[in-house]
């Protein structure tokens, strides 16, 4: 929207040009802070690189910075990481989009008016929060019938389900209600039930909306960091797909619990425990990255398709 | 519900998937209900556990390896003093960045770019920023490791996002007629913008900043990046102190073994984070509701 300038007062329009390069830049900040992320990332990350090959790190089996003997083999960490997303997926998506189903499709706008606020607290409540609550209080009640550790991935994996529910239902359900009615109610018109709407009309047309609240989701539940600090260990350990119940009950650790303890640790200084730090950080950014492009990608088809 | 099922007349088709009908919308709303109840539990546990270690010395003491002398009083100021600090950050350069995004900015490519670099920032992992705030503010800038100054500058770069995403919303739901009524008689743009379009804006972007302020206060794994002490017995006297936290501080106490820790003083500490945080976020809905 341009607006029409019937100012010939010059230092009104000067004043104002001073006001759009400053608000300018405050908006430019935000690339910089993405050039700036990348640059610390890749600055220490090429020095760590120098000293330990890419290929030693994507490939090897043993993650140890900082005990003898040392290894920097991130598969460990990725795997404890993909442990945790898997586990919170299955909690989360069902949920969230059962959730999304209800809110969109059957909720009166009363019940609305108070569940969706509802359902916000659990993405707002602070993660350190929800860690304390897995370690103190869900393990011990999983421990009473399940052989676990004190330290467990599934706790963490619960816990972080939660936290990220909210993200499914309400990215998926913006999707659904922009399902325009006449589809459903054709569909009501064919003699359907609002069983067969939701599934077989709604949620269908809404698909790229839920695939991209589905990706959004656990992207981050990978980048998620204190709950599964707190609650999952620090024990890195490679998945042994032949025993995924042990995977769950043991503790694990991701890619960000590892930079939690090195950044607690001692190893402030300049080696290549530190340097680790960032190589492993860039590693959880691209994926992260990668995943939030992807979800905006998607979604911004559902919104070109029922503008 | 039941009624139904039973006045349907014939017994084959039309029963069976009225009861599936009825069976999803019980699955769906308990799916719902699912999250709510189960933080409600916990946050029931925590409260009977907190109960005789949240008092007054423990608000106003400095942390104490003795569970009944521990207190939380420099985590609370330090807390504290970074939202200061991030506010005073934060709401200039997000308000900046949406109005020129939602008032200046045409529908180019610059101005998609800058877009979706927002919301992918949006996105980015907290400890990211941390390693960002370490790398910058520590290592390049030399601000000092965990200090007031380099919390609050790496917080800031984390919530900002949110914060210009919440006052675009805000700008743009201003009536388009108030700013032409304001061009018509003669009003510049910058005239416009800080007459008529912030003003009417205003409850809305300060509701979000309040918001993301309430995210600010429970962000752990930034401060842990910049190596922020987990324990500091003091209040921070200038913005090159050291500081701690509350969530850092809860954090350091849930690695305690004792019991008197585990469910009592860090209980404690769960339920001030939280009483803060509901403190700020009924600010922020007490302003909406009154310029809504």
């Amino acid at each position: 929207m341009s607006a029409p300038d019937f100012s010939h007062d010059a230092s009104r329009t000067a004043r104002g040009t001073v006001f759009r390069y400053l608000f300018m830049l405050c908006a430019l900040l935000s690339i910089l802070t993405t050039v700036a992320i990348v640059l610390t990332l890749l600055v220490d990350a090429i020095d760590f690189f120098a000293q330990i090959s890419v290929v030693d790190f994507l490939t090897g089996t043993r993650w140890s910075p900082t005990n003898d003997p040392i290894a920097f083999g991130v598969l460990p960490l990725i795997s404890g990481t993909l442990v945790i997303t898997i586990g919170s997926a299955m909690v989360a998506l069902p949920i969230g989009l059962l959730t999304a189903i209800y809110l969109s499709e059957y909720a009166s706008e009363r019940r609305r008016a108070y569940l969706k606020p509802a359902l916000e607290v659990l993405a707002g409540v602070p993660t350190v929060v929800y860690g304390y609550f897995a370690l103190v209080y869900v393990t011990p009640a999983l421990d009473t019938f399940l052989p676990l550790s004190t330290f467990n991935a599934l706790s963490a994996s619960i816990m972080v389900g939660i936290m990220i529910i909210p993200m499914v239902s309400s990215i998926s359900e913006d999707a659904m209600s922009a399902v325009p009615d006449s589809l459903r109610q054709a569909s009501y018109g064919l003699g359907a039930t609002k069983y067969t709407v939701s599934t077989s009309v709604v949620v269908p047309a809404a698909l790229s909306g839920i695939f991209s609240s589905f990706i959004l989701a656990l992207s981050r539940a990978i980048g998620e960091t204190m709950i599964v600090a707190i609650a999952a260990g620090q024990t890195p350990r490679l998945a042994d797909v032949t025993d995924p119940a042990g995977l769950f009950l043991n503790s694990i650790q991701t890619m960000t619990a590892a930079m939690v303890q090195i950044g607690t640790g001692d190893i402030v200084g300049q080696g290549v425990a530190y340097k680790s730090l960032f190589a492993v950080g860039l590693t959880l950014f691209v994926i992260t990255f990668i995943m939030n492009l992807v979800s905006e990608f998607v979604a911004s088809r559902y919104r070109e398709v029922y503008r | 519900m039941a009624a139904d099922t039973q006045d349907a007349p014939d017994a084959g088709f039309g029963q069976v998937s009225r009861t599936k009908d009825v069976a999803f919308r019980v699955l769906a709303l308990a799916a719902t209900l699912l999250g709510i109840v189960s933080l409600a539990a916990l946050l029931a546990n925590v409260a009977v556990d907190a109960v005789g270690w949240l008092d007054w010395q423990f608000l106003t003491n400095p942390p104490h390896p003795d569970p009944y002398a521990a207190g939380y009083f420099p985590a609370l100021v330090g807390s504290i003093a970074i939202m200061l600090l991030i506010a005073l950050i934060t709401f200039p350069l997000g308000v900046g960045a949406a109005v020129y995004l939602e008032e200046y900015a045409d529908d180019g490519y610059l101005t998609k770019f800058i877009q979706l670099n927002i919301a992918n920032l949006a996105g980015v992992p907290s400890v990211v920023y941390g390693l960002l705030g370490l790398g910058l503010f520590v290592g390049l800038l030399n601000l000092g490791y965990g200090t007031v100054l380099v919390a609050g500058f790496t917080v800031s770069l984390l919530i900002l996002p949110i914060v210009i995403i919440s006052a675009q919303e805000a700008i743009r739901s201003v009536p388009d007629s108030q700013r032409q009524a304001s061009y018509g008689m003669g009003a510049t743009k910058w005239q416009t913008i800080r007459n008529v379009v912030l003003p009417r804006a205003m409850p809305g972007i300060m509701t979000g900043t309040i918001l993301a302020l309430g995210r600010a206060i429970g962000e752990t794994a930034p401060l842990i990046m910049i190596a922020a002490p987990t324990t500091v017995f003091g209040i921070p006297n200038s913005l090159f102190s050291k500081v701690s936290a509350m969530p850092l501080q809860i954090y350091n106490w849930a690695s305690y073994p004792e019991t008197e820790f585990q469910y009592g003083v860090v209980a404690a500490g769960v339920v001030t984070l939280l009483v803060v945080l509901l403190t700020i976020n009924s600010i922020a809905i007490v302003i909406r509701n009154r310029y809504q």
